[in-house]
C-alpha cells in the first residue's frame, strides 16, 4: 500500500511538474532528473565454469534507479527510486528489493540551508564523516534526518547534521543501529579577513566533531554508547606550494571490525604539492590506526560507515592495471605516495610539434607496528585480543608487512593531427592474503605494460586500440589483453576486447574473456549493449571494493538525464 | 507486480524526459564546492559576462574525460579568441585524490578553470550519472545543451554549438 501511495505521489509529482513547466504562472518551477538501468541476461558457459544450476533460473537481473528533483526558487525537493530485481551478480544480496530509499526537501537562502530527509555530506576529507552513494558498488550510507548549514559571513561555513544511516532496505528500529550527530566549521581566511583577499598566502582552517549513539546490549562487554570522533584540518597555499593536512582522533570504539578492542583510533593525512606551468609535484603521507567508524558496531561488510578513509594509491583504469586494486585497511595502515607530472614543451626536441606528457607515480602502504600493551615481562596478553586495549603503535614507524607497492610511468604523445598514443609501465606488489583475505597466499609481484593508440580517419571517425600484458608467476599467472574501439562522434561506438589468461599454471583455466559492445549516445542518453564474458575480479571506487564473480551473457546499460 | 511498477516508473521517466527536451531551460544550482587550491566556491559564481560557458565533469581515473579535456585545451585559445567561451572543468575525484588534481592540471598545462567536487554535491544537483558529461550554458545562464561520453572529434561538434550560442542563435532543435 505504501509503495502504491509513493508511486502515485511520484506520478502526481511528474504530472504537476509537467503542467507547471508549461503553465505561464509558475515559470520558475524546474523539474529535472535522471535514470539508469543496468541489466544482464546470464547464460551458462562451461568455459568460465558457469552451469545452469548455478544460475538457478535467475537468468535476468538488473539494477536501476530513477531520480527526480523539483526546484522552485529557494525550495527544492527530490526523490530517488531504486530497484534490484534481483541485483546483478556481485552485489550484496541484501540490496535485493525496490523502493524509495531517498526522499528529501531543502530550503536555501543566502546564509542558511535547511535539509530534511536523506542527504549526503562530507566533513573535511571525510575522516569523521562522509555520506555518499556509489552506484557501481551498490553503496549508499546516506543520513536520513536533518542538516543545517549557516554562513554568517562569507567564507565561514558552519554545518550541523543529525540522523540515522541507510542500510540496504532494513528499516530503522530501536537499537538496530546508531544515531549520528555531527558539527563542522570551516573558515577561509582570505574571504573572511578583508586584508587577505589578495594575499599570496591562502589559508583555510576547519574542525569537526561527530558522535554516534548505539545502545549497549552486549552480555559480556561494557561498551561505550556514545563514541566521539573529532578532527582538525588546514590547507595552506603559498605561491606555487600547497599544503593540506587533517588529523582525526576517535575515542575507543570496540566493534566487530577491530575485534572488540578498547583502543582509541587515529587518522592522519598530509599532502604537499608544487605546481607551475607544465610541471606538478605531489607528495603525501597517511596513517590510519583503528579508524573504522560505523553506526552499527556489529557490521563488518561494506555499509553503515560514518567516516571515509581515503586510500593513497593511484586509481588505474586499464583492464589489466586494475586487476589488483587497493582496499583500505581500517585497522591500521601507513603509507605514502609521490607523483610527478611534466609536459615536455611543444617544439622541443623530445616534445615535437605537440609536446609530450610524462607522469610518474609511486605509492606504498605498509602495516602499522603493533606492540603489546602490557608491561614487558609482567604478562603476556597477545596483541589485539578482544576486551583489551589492543596494541600500542609508534606513530611514524612502518610495519614490516608491505600491503602494496606500485610504481608506474605513463608517457603520452601526439604524433600528428591524426595519430596519438600512450605508453604505460607498472610494477606492482600486492599482498593478496591481506587485501583479498586469501590467507596464506604469497604476495603477487607483477609487471604490466600497456600501449594505447588512437588514429583519426576523419574529424568524426577514430579507431583506438590497446595492447596490454601482465606478467607474474603468482596467483593466476600471465595475462594478455587486446581492445579495439571504433567511434563515430557524437553518436556511435563499437568495440571488441579479449583478456587471455595464457599463463595460468592450471591449463584448464587458460580462459579467454572476450566481449563485444556497441552503443549509441544522443545528448545525455546513452545505450550500450555488451555480449561476452566478465572476468572474476574486484571493482573498487574510492578504496571501497566489491568482488565480481565470473559471468557470461548479455549486458545492457541505459542512462539518461533531463 | 514489482517489475510492473518498475516498468511504469521507467516509462514515466521516459515520457517526462521527452516532454522536457524541447524546452530545456535550467539555471545552475547553488552548491558549495571547492576551487582547485581548496577554497570554498559557490557554483552560482560560474560566470562569463554574457558569453557562453562550458561546464565539464571529469576525474583523474576517467581516461576519456582526460582526453576530452586535452582536446578542449588544445583548442581553448582559438575558441576564446573567436567566441569568448570559458571552460570550467569540475573534478569529481574524492578525498583520495583531490590534492592530486592541482599538480596534475599544472603538469598537463591546462588553461581552463578547474573546480573540485569531492563529494559529488554539484554532480548530483546537475543529475550527472556518468562522466564525462558536459553542459553548454548561454550568456543568460541557461543550460542549453548537454552531452555525456566523449568520442574523438566531439569537440568540433560542440564548438559549432558554442559558436551558435555565442551568436545568440537557438540550438534547442539540435
Amino acid at each position: 500500500m505504501k509503495r502504491v501511495l509513493l508511486l502515485a505521489t511520484a506520478i502526481l509529482f511528474i504530472g504537476i511538474a509537467a503542467r507547471a513547466q508549461f503553465s505561464e504562472t509558475i515559470k520558475r518551477s524546474e523539474v529535472h532528473g535522471s535514470f539508469e538501468f543496468d541489466g544482464a541476461y546470464y547464460m551458462a558457459d562451461e568455459g568460465v565454469g558457469i552451469t545452469d544450476s548455478m544460475i538457478n533460473g535467475q537468468n535476468f537481473a538488473f539494477n536501476g534507479f530513477g531520480k527526480i528533483t523539483y526546484t522552485l526558487g529557494k525550495f527544492s525537493a527530490g526523490l530517488r527510486y531504486e530497484a534490484y530485481l534481483p541485483p546483478l551478480a556481485g552485489f550484496d544480496p541484501r540490496i535485493e528489493g525496490q523502493g524509495f530509499p531517498n526522499l528529501w526537501a531543502m530550503y536555501t537562502t543566502e546564509k542558511f540551508s535547511f535539509t530534511v530527509g536523506n542527504f549526503y555530506e562530507q566533513f573535511g576529507n571525510g575522516l569523521t564523516l562522509r555520506t555518499y552513494e556509489e552506484w557501481m558498488l551498490g553503496y549508499d550510507n546516506s543520513l536520513n534526518g536533518a542538516r543545517v548549514t549557516f554562513e554568517p559571513v562569507k567564507g565561514l561555513l558552519l554545518k550541523g547534521v543529525y540522523g540515522m544511516q541507510r542500510f540496504y532496505w532494513t528499516p530503522y528500529t530501536k537499537n538496530s543501529r546508531g544515531i549520528v550527530k555531527g558539527f563542522d566549521a570551516e573558515m577561509d581566511f582570505n574571504q573572511v579577513i578583508k586584508g587577505m583577499s589578495d594575499s599570496k598566502v591562502r589559508l583555510t582552517l576547519g574542525g569537526s566533531f561527530v558522535s554516534k549513539y548505539q545502545a549497549d546490549l552486549d552480555p559480556l562487554y561494557n561498551l561505550p554508547r556514545n563514541v566521539g570522533n573529532m578532527a582538525g584540518r588546514m590547507t595552506l597555499g603559498i605561491g606555487k606550494f600547497n599544503l593540506s593536512t587533517e588529523y582525526a582522533y576517535k575515542i575507543n570504539d570496540p566493534s566487530a571490525i577491530n575485534n572488540f578492542i578498547y583502543k582509541a583510533g587515529e587518522g592522519f593525512l598530509l599532502s604537499a604539492t608544487y605546481s607551475t606551468k607544465g610541471f606538478g609535484l605531489y607528495a603525501m603521507f597517511k596513517r590510519y590506526d583503528n579508524m573504522s567508524y560505523k553506526s552499527n558496531r556489529a557490521v563488518t561488510a561494506n555499509g553503515l560507515d560514518i567516516n571515509f578513509l581515503p586510500p593513497n594509491t593511484e586509481t588505474h583504469s586499464y583492464m589489466l592495471t586494475s586487476m589488483y586494486p587497493y582496499n583500505t585497511q581500517p585497522n591500521g595502515e601507513i603509507g605514502f605516495q609521490l607523483q610527478m607530472n611534466y609536459k615536455v614543451p611543444k617544439k622541443s626536441k623530445l616534445g615535437g610539434k605537440y609536446g609530450m606528457g610524462i607522469a610518474i607515480n609511486y605509492s606504498q602502504v605498509n602495516d602499522i607496528v603493533r606492540d603489546p600493551v602490557n608491561v614487558p615481562g609482567t604478562d603476556t596478553t597477545a596483541v589485539g585480543l578482544p576486551g583489551t586495549d589492543g596494541w600500542t603503535s609508534p606513530f611514524f614507524k612502518f610495519g614490516s608487512r608491505i600491503f602494496w607497492q606500485d610504481f608506474n610511468i605513463e608517457i603520452d604523445k601526439k604524433f600528428s593531427k591524426k595519430f596519438k598514443g600512450s605508453l604505460t609501465y607498472m610494477y606492482q606488489s600486492y599482498d593478496i592474503a591481506t587485501l583479498e583475505g586469501h590467507t596464506g597466499m604469497p604476495i603477487v609481484y607483477s609487471n604490466i605494460g600497456v600501449v594505447e593508440m588512437t588514429y583519426k580517419f576523419t574529424s568524426k571517425q577514430a579507431l583506438r586500440w590497446e595492447v596490454q600484458g601482465l606478467w607474474t608467476d603468482r596467483d593466476k599467472g600471465d595475462w594478455a589483453a587486446l581492445l579495439l574501439e571504433y567511434t563515430v562522434s557524437p553518436h556511435w561506438f563499437v568495440s571488441v576486447s579479449d583478456q587471455y589468461n595464457y599463463g595460468n599454471p592450471d591449463e584448464v583455466n587458460r580462459i579467454n574473456y572476450y566481449t563485444g559492445s556497441f552503443g549509441y549516445t544522443r545528448r545525455t542518453t546513452r545505450i550500450a549493449i555488451t555480449y561476452g564474458r566478465q572476468r572474476e575480479g574486484i571493482v573498487c571506487v574510492g578504496g571501497v571494493c566489491r568482488a565480481v564473480p565470473a559471468s557470461s551473457g548479455f549486458y545492457v546499460t541505459i542512462s539518461s538525464s533531463f | 507486480m514489482k517489475r510492473l511498477i518498475v516498468l511504469i516508473v521507467i516509462l514515466f521517466l521516459g515520457v517526462a524526459m521527452y516532454a522536457q527536451e524541447p524546452s530545456e531551460r535550467k539555471k545552475l544550482p547553488s552548491v558549495n564546492i571547492k576551487t582547485i587550491d581548496g577554497q570554498t566556491f559557490n557554483t552560482q559564481n560560474i560566470y562569463n559576462n554574457g558569453k557562453p560557458i562550458l561546464v565539464s565533469f571529469w576525474a583523474l581515473w576517467c581516461k576519456p574525460c582526460k582526453k576530452e579535456m586535452d582536446a578542449y585545451n588544445e583548442n581553448y585559445e582559438d575558441w576564446q579568441d573567436e567566441t569568448g567561451v570559458k571552460i570550467y572543468a569540475v573534478s569529481i575525484d574524492d578525498a583520495r585524490s583531490t590534492a592530486k588534481v592541482l599538480p596534475f592540471v599544472s603538469g598537463k598545462d591546462w588553461e581552463m578553470e578547474v573546480l573540485l567536487d569531492p563529494n559529488g554535491d554539484f554532480k548530483r544537483a546537475m543529475n550527472v550519472n556518468m562522466i564525462p558529461h558536459t553542459f553548454l550554458i548561454d550568456g543568460n545562464g541557461n543550460i542549453v545543451y548537454q552531452h555525456t561520453s566523449y568520442y574523438e572529434g566531439l569537440e568540433d561538434e560542440l564548438y559549432e554549438l558554442v559558436k551558435k550560442v555565442a551568436a545568440g542563435k537557438d540550438i534547442s532543435k539540435h
